[in-house]
């Protein structure tokens, strides 16, 4: 047996990507699998649940865990983990924030069932059937997860250490995580482990962001032939930069897209889709109502895009449907 | 069940609306000044908070009083042209514009978010103001955002209680 400290992996509700992060290490991750047992990690390795539950508490190192919470399934999974590992750390946006899939809980839960089992064009249930979570037939029973009325984040389900933000984490934060962990000099918990700064900070553009932004419209971006130069704010199109903490070295402003806010708000922010939304408004070239709407137009669907990636850790968690 | 329901319906009967308000502190919280120094009555549902300009009103404040119980958002400030601070009545504006269309996207209605424009000497305004929105929020009903939450995480208390038996009975 080595002496090596284990670590796992586990996804959620997730694209996939954040794993493909984790390849991303390219030589990098020799330099990680020489350092650690790699004991969980359903998309590479062959371990089962059975194998998980075998361990000792407490007895991996540190598990990353992608992906946002919908289902009992990954809720049961994140506490098993959460009892067997020393460290968790919410890896990504959707752990992090909720991410993409939050974005459904501005649908109640049985709206989203009824369009998925029944009123999808490409779907054919005459009969209106859906699937049952638990099913019995000559004396088997059969069971599925059940599936959660709002979608949460990690932290929202089980106590988290670290974050590691992003959609999805750059290989250098990754790197830097691990190499942190393995030094055994950890921060506080809870520590976000990026730079606690807006993105503007870093951005190439920094310096063409104008001190007194006016808008005179909002331009969507695959409308504009944008200046490669230029901040994005400055040529009316919305970048979240503002509102988003720094640390991806602004990938996206670098291939000359705005930024869409995966990194989620720094420290000081609560509330990153009210905070961007305060940014924004509040730079509009205009002061009577009639043109202030007129301009703020160009943001069709604020919801959308100020809450892109955090949803569910939002100050209102999702859309409030009215009870009956 | 019957003393359940009725039970929910005295709470719903003792239901006030409960609203918060943001003042400014040039003009309108000393409009709401001089309405309590003239002894006008209004509705006694609104908690106000003195802030020193409109501009300085966060939507993270609006929406942060809604999740802690406010069943509607007062915000009151100078008149077009008379702020303190020259122009943060109209950055307050431009921000409600959106926020207004924003909540009204997650589901908040728009009579729960108002924005006033009360000058110092407008006492009687605020009497007016705030009586009409409170009957505005009491037609609406209690938005109750906490409990709601509480609602949507007993879901997973089910789990945590199964996982605990389990644990119990497999140490026996």
């Amino acid at each position: 047996m080595s002496e090596k400290p284990k670590v796992g992996f586990y996804w959620c509700a997730s694209c996939g990507g954040c794993e493909e992060s984790v390849v991303d290490l390219a030589e990098d991750i020799l330099m990680v699998t020489g350092a650690v047992d790699i004991v969980f990690w359903p998309v590479a390795l062959d371990f089962k649940k059975h194998h998980v539950e075998a361990m000792e508490d407490g007895s991996i190192l540190v598990t990353l865990i992608n992906g946002a919470i919908r289902t009992s399934e990954q809720e049961e999974m994140v506490r098993l983990l959460r009892q067997k590992s020393t460290l968790i750390i919410a890896y990504g946006s959707c752990a992090h924030t909720g991410g993409i899939p939050s974005l459904a809980n501005q649908f109640e839960r049985e709206a989203i069932l009824k369009y998925v089992y029944e009123d999808s064009p490409t779907v054919t249930n005459e009969k209106k059937m859906r699937p049952k979570s638990k099913y019995q037939e000559n004396g088997r029973v059969t069971t599925l997860p059940e599936f959660r009325n709002v979608v949460r984040a990690l932290d929202q389900v089980i106590d988290v250490d670290y974050y590691l933000p992003g959609c999805a984490p750059t290989p250098k934060l990754l790197k830097a995580a691990v190499l942190t962990l393995l030094s055994g000099n950890l921060p506080p918990k809870g520590s976000i482990l990026t730079p606690d700064i807006a993105l503007c900070d870093e951005c190439p553009r920094k310096k063409s962001k104008p001190s007194d932004l006016k808008f005179t419209e909002f331009k969507r971006p695959h409308w504009t032939v944008i200046d490669p130069d230029k901040c994005f704010l400055d040529q009316g199109i919305v970048c979240m930069g503002p509102a988003t903490r720094g640390g991806c070295e602004a990938l996206c402003v670098n291939g000359n897209m705005p930024c869409t806010g995966c990194f989620g708000p720094t420290s000081r922010v609560r509330d990153q889709g009210a905070k961007i939304l305060s940014s924004l408004a509040s730079s509009v070239g205009a002061d009577e109502e009639s043109k202030i709407d007129g301009i703020l137009a160009g943001i069709p669907d604020p919801v959308g895009t100020f809450y892109r990636y955090g949803l569910a850790k939002s100050l209102l968690r999702g859309k409030i449907h009215k009870t009956a | 069940m019957d003393k359940d329901a009725s039970r929910k319906k005295t709470i719903a009967a003792e239901w006030e609306p409960r609203i918060v308000a943001f003042f400014c502190n040039w003009c309108t919280y000393t409009a709401a000044d001089l309405a309590g120094v003239s002894r006008m009555k209004y509705a006694p549902n609104v908690r106000i908070i003195r802030v020193m300009c409109s501009g300085r009103i966060d939507p993270q404040f609006v929406l942060d009083a809604y999740s802690k119980g406010a069943d509607g958002v007062l915000i009151g400030g100078c008149h077009p042209g008379d702020c303190h601070y020259v122009e943060g009545n109209y950055k307050a504006l431009r921000r409600i514009r959106l926020l207004k269309r924003m909540l009204a996207d997650m589901g908040i209605d728009e009579g729960r978010l108002r924005l006033e424009w009360i000058s110092a000497s407008e006492g009687e305004k605020i009497k007016t103001t705030i009586n009409d929105m409170v009957e505005t929020v009491r037609v609406l009903g209690p938005l109750g955002i906490p409990s709601r939450f509480r609602e949507w995480d007993k879901e997973m208390e089910i789990m945590e209680s199964r996982i605990a038996l389990e644990e119990v009975t497999s140490n026996v």
